[in-house]
């Protein structure tokens, strides 16, 4: 029961061939068996959970039909949930919760969710592992010894390892796409905009989406139907009509479509066995009618110098909040200033202190038009780049990633070799456009590789076809890892 | 020894007077009288993962001043972020307006003593939203009450046009009255709606350069502004004169001592790291919500004291007091409706009404409270000129108005005060009051006209202030007259 996907887990609860009580009874008891190896959450809400699948039961049995009604998932700890701890992945947050639910969290629930519970993440999304979590890191359900990929490495471990049906993510530079990649499990960035961010703490306001970890594109359409669309609490979510993106699966084809291949992607750097898998997938659209087209996308180079300044710039006033006077822990030095300092300086972690510091420099008078107005202005020309080549091509094919799974503390103690590992995603954010990545195959380790697929923001649909038909011909997604 | 002049700039921070905060659903209240922390929300907490949404009514009420102090209102303005840390600021930052400001290039005329007008440049105004507000206990420990914390307010920011503080207070009670007019304002600041940031140097009367100037911060008042502007004026010509010079400082005001506060000197300017707010949308204005805006203003201040004048006959200086109150203005236009004449009703609300307010330490904004309606100040006046009381009796009519209100006839009525024009008592009273003064009777004969008006000052006392003041006189005349004879 805990391998089916979403769509086939709503089949049986809507056959009423099982209950909701028994398959979150069923995750629950796999939760036990293989979290204490994997450790991808943070926070159970087990009684919650139960209550919530028994009043999904009753809700079926009045005829309720709400679109996930009974279904158990799992959701990244920098989304807020109401009375159930939201720690960020960090210490400055511990035992905090929140008053509210974000309006994803709250979508799922009036959709009938169950809360399985909280997934690990890097303090506030800021890592490409789980390394830089204020409590432990997350193992690969894949090889115990490498990480999960970050920030959403707990939710995309909950959903390689069977602990969950579906998770929610969020991807600031690739933390939903780079995590799917390397645990072998579809994860979709939506255009920025297309999902509200109310209730998302936030790293990098102008670069945060919501996404979803599932194990098929058609999960992924089932959850993003239910989260997507205008949210009057955020002003950036936009006003425009939700597609039908289950419809839009539906005789999906990808004949004619014309598949750009960014010549910049492929250079150095890149694991070969990632790029002749990468290759391959695309071959097997243009096989079922698809063309490609070599494209070009020549800021690629400024991508993660343009991220690293915006991202740590709008971090450094985000994070200003934390200072422990109106709730999370308090480092308490009798006197104000000492306080502030000692609960900021106990309770960040290391890489949220460099990325406050390089923040608040690239904003520092005097230093503001050199470092945040320039990166300002080459993302303009990132973006340009992308409608430019959406001229051309429908969608765009690269890798996620540029390797598989690395060791836990393989990359801990460099950073820059570590912002590497973002290369392929943070320009996607930085235009704003959506992007899926979706498994295409394994490395000689039996560790797996995502393809991404990017289109233009709001052309989620697009994006869903391409990966659903991909999937159907291919049959990766369905590879689940062996732990415990 | 040199002689200095002032250079003086404001800023002014107006609490708008929307229903609900900046950037969230809470209400605006009174902070003086609401319980701490009871009008808050997650987001005006800056709570984790809450985020701002514009209020429209704020930015509409925000083009509108700026359209009534003639600014240009630029096709787009945008929210920023200023960053530092206080406990009264939720979020470790403040949403304000930096680079795009609602409003720029306007102007404020000011009325000097010498009767001519000075134009005060207005560079910009723009909005943010006011940060919680911090209460000191004697032990060493504050209290931080955040439902302020949120509240739009419209920052306006002068040019360093001024040059004294007399022009300064000319300034800042033209544009409360401006704001006033508006409806965005209470202006009342005691409450604290109004808030005053003065930025002052001076240079030798006559030079044009600009010297180090420091900045006032903490001004609740129209009053401490002008303390502090004069106190911060002779502690900089004091330093100046003793060779030390001015430091570039921030500095606070200390109201119940009437002294500057020395809060930190400023080796530079504070680093804020505005950047734009990347969780709001850039805010647009179309000409044609400009032309919308600019068609719904009111007749603002000087348009008003400006009819006053061509169509009451009232004195410049009358219609500038009358108008500097928008609650004023209408009260007196108010009882010009009911018919009161204008100039009576000028010097009756200049006169007693306003003394009868001072008295009691209401503001004259707070007009509209009083009992004397405007149709019982009309219909007391037309009792005046229909000559059925007194002016003596009307203002004793009106002692009974203000603590009791009513109408000014039927007080008339019950109370017998109703003027004396029968000959019979004038004349009876005449001859009572010349048979008890002999003496004075006899100088009056003598040809001392003095006491010609004590002797018509107690037949009015004797007639209790009743008697219609021509008859008695020509009746007083005529009893002299036949003694003389």
């Amino acid at each position: 029961m805990i391998d089916l996907t979403l769509t086939e887990a709503l089949r049986k609860l809507n056959s009423g061939e099982v209950t909701s009580v028994a398959l979150t009874r069923a995750l629950l008891d796999r939760i036990h068996q293989v979290d204490p190896a994997v450790r991808a959450f943070l926070t159970l809400t087990e009684e919650q959970a139960l209550a919530q699948a028994e009043a999904a039961d009753q809700r079926r049995a009045r005829g309720d039909t709400a679109p996930l009604l009974g279904i158990p998932l799992a959701i990244k700890d920098v989304l807020a949930t109401q009375g159930v701890q939201t720690t960020c992945g960090s210490r400055i947050l511990e035992g905090f919760r929140p008053v509210y639910d974000a309006t994803v969290v709250q979508r799922l629930l009036d959709a009938g969710m169950v809360m399985l519970g909280k997934t690990n993440t890097d303090e506030f999304a800021m890592g490409s592992s789980t390394e830089n979590s204020g409590y432990f890191t997350t193992h690969n359900p894949w090889d115990l010894a490498r990480v999960p990929g970050g920030s959403s490495g707990g939710s995309a471990a909950a959903v390689a390892a069977n602990m969950a049906y579906g998770a929610l993510g969020t991807d600031t530079g690739g933390s939903v796409r780079q995590p799917a990649s390397l645990c072998g499990v579809v994860g979709l960035k939506p255009g920025y905009g297309r999902v509200s961010r109310y209730g998302l703490i936030a790293y990098a306001s102008s670069l945060d989406q919501v996404g979803t970890l599932t194990r098929s594109v058609e999960d992924t359409a089932r959850l993003l139907s239910v989260i997507a669309g205008h949210d009057p609490k955020d002003s950036t979510s936009m006003p425009l009509p939700v597609p039908d993106y289950l419809a839009a699966l539906a005789n999906a084809d990808v004949r004619g479509l014309r598949i750009g291949l960014p010549r910049e992607y492929f250079t150095t750097g890149i694991q070969p066995e990632v790029e002749a898998a990468v290759r391959a997938a695309v071959d097997v659209l243009v096989g079922l009618g698809a063309e490609v087209v070599e494209i070009s996308l020549p800021h690629t180079d400024y991508g993660l110098p343009v991220y690293y300044l915006v991202a740590t710039a709008e971090a450094s006033a985000n994070l200003a909040r934390f200072d422990g006077v109106r709730y999370g822990p308090r480092e308490d030095r009798g006197e104000m200033w000492a306080t502030y300092t000692a609960t900021r300086g106990e309770r960040f972690g290391p890489e949220v202190k460099r990325r406050i510091m390089l923040g608040t420099y690239a904003l520092s008078a005097g230093y503001y038009d050199a470092y945040y107005l320039k990166a300002q202005q080459v993302r303009t020309l990132v973006r340009q780049d992308f409608d430019e080549a959406f001229e051309k091509v429908d969608v765009i094919a690269a890798p996620a990633s540029p390797t598989t799974a690395f060791k836990i503390g393989e990359k801990a103690d460099d950073p820059l070799q570590m912002y590497l590992s973002d290369v392929y995603t943070v320009t996607i954010n930085l235009a704003g456009i959506a992007g899926l990545s979706v498994p295409c195959g394994f490395d000689g380790q039996g560790l797996p590789i995502g393809l991404q697929l990017l289109g233009p923001a709001f052309q989620e649909d697009r994006l869903l076809r391409v990966g659903h038909v991909y999937e159907q011909a291919t049959g990766w997604h369905t590879r689940r890892p062996t732990v415990g | 020894m040199t002689t200095y002049e002032p250079v003086i700039g404001l800023e002014v921070h107006a609490e708008l007077l929307t229903e609900s905060k900046m950037f969230c659903a809470c209400a605006v209240v009174d902070s003086t009288q609401a319980e701490p922390n009871t009008v808050t929300c997650p987001v005006c907490l800056g709570m984790p993962g809450t985020l701002p949404v514009i209020n429209a009514r704020a930015i509409e009420m925000g083009v509108r001043v700026g359209l009534a102090l003639g600014c240009e209102i630029p096709a787009f303005s945008q929210f920023a972020r200023k960053n530092y840390f206080y406990p009264d600021l939720p979020k470790g930052y403040q949403i304000s307006q930096f680079e795009y400001p609602l409003a720029v290039r306007g102007h404020v005329d000011i009325d000097l003593p010498d009767g001519s007008t000075k134009r005060i440049g207005v560079t910009r105004a723009h909005l943010e939203e006011d940060a919680g507000k911090l209460t000191h206990t004697g032990s060493g420990k504050s209290l931080v009450d955040l439902n302020r914390a949120g509240v739009p307010l419209l920052e306006i920011v002068s040019e360093p046009d001024m040059r004294s503080a007399e022009e300064a207070e000319a300034y800042a009670r033209k544009l409360r009255s401006i704001i006033q007019y508006l409806g965005v304002n209470h202006g009342d600041m005691s409450k604290g709606v109004l808030r005053f940031e003065a930025n002052i140097s001076v240079r030798p009367a006559g030079s044009t350069e600009l010297r180090t100037r420091t900045e006032v911060k903490n001004l609740n008042s129209i009053r401490s502004m002008m303390r502090a502007i004069e106190k911060e004026v002779e502690r900089q010509i004091r330093l100046w004169e003793s060779g030390e010079g001015v430091k570039q400082a921030t500095l606070g005001w200390d109201e119940d001592r009437g002294q500057i506060l020395i809060q930190r000197i400023k080796e530079s300017a504070s680093d804020y790291r505005y950047f734009p707010e990347p969780d709001l949308p850039i805010v647009r204005m179309t000409e044609a919500e400009v032309e919308r805006l600019r068609a719904s203003l009111p007749e603002l201040p000087d348009a008003r004291q400006a009819r006053f004048v061509r169509e009451y006959g009232l004195s410049p200086a009358d219609a500038a007091t009358l108008v500097s109150e928008r609650a004023v203005a209408d009260y007196y236009e108010a009882a010009l409706a009911a018919g009161a004449d204008p100039q009576p009703a000028a010097n009756f609300l200049l006169g007693e009404v306003f003394r009868r307010m001072n008295a009691e330490s209401l503001g004259r904004d707070q007009i509209g409270a009083i009992k004397v309606t405007p149709e019982a100040l009309a219909g007391l006046l037309g009792l005046v000129r229909a000559g059925t009381i007194t002016l003596t009796t009307a203002k004793k009519v009106l002692d009974v108005l203000y603590a009791e209100g009513g109408d000014p006839a039927a007080i008339v009525q019950a109370r017998g005060l109703a003027q004396v024009s029968d000959e019979g008592p004038i004349v009876a009273a005449i001859e009572a009051v010349l048979a008890a003064n002999p003496k004075e009777v006899a100088g009056v004969l003598a040809g001392q006209d003095k006491l010609a008006k004590f002797l018509m000052g107690q037949v009015m006392r004797e007639l209790r202030g009743r008697g219609e003041p021509a008859t008695v006189q020509r009746l007083l005349d005529a009893a002299l007259e036949k003694r003389r004879g």
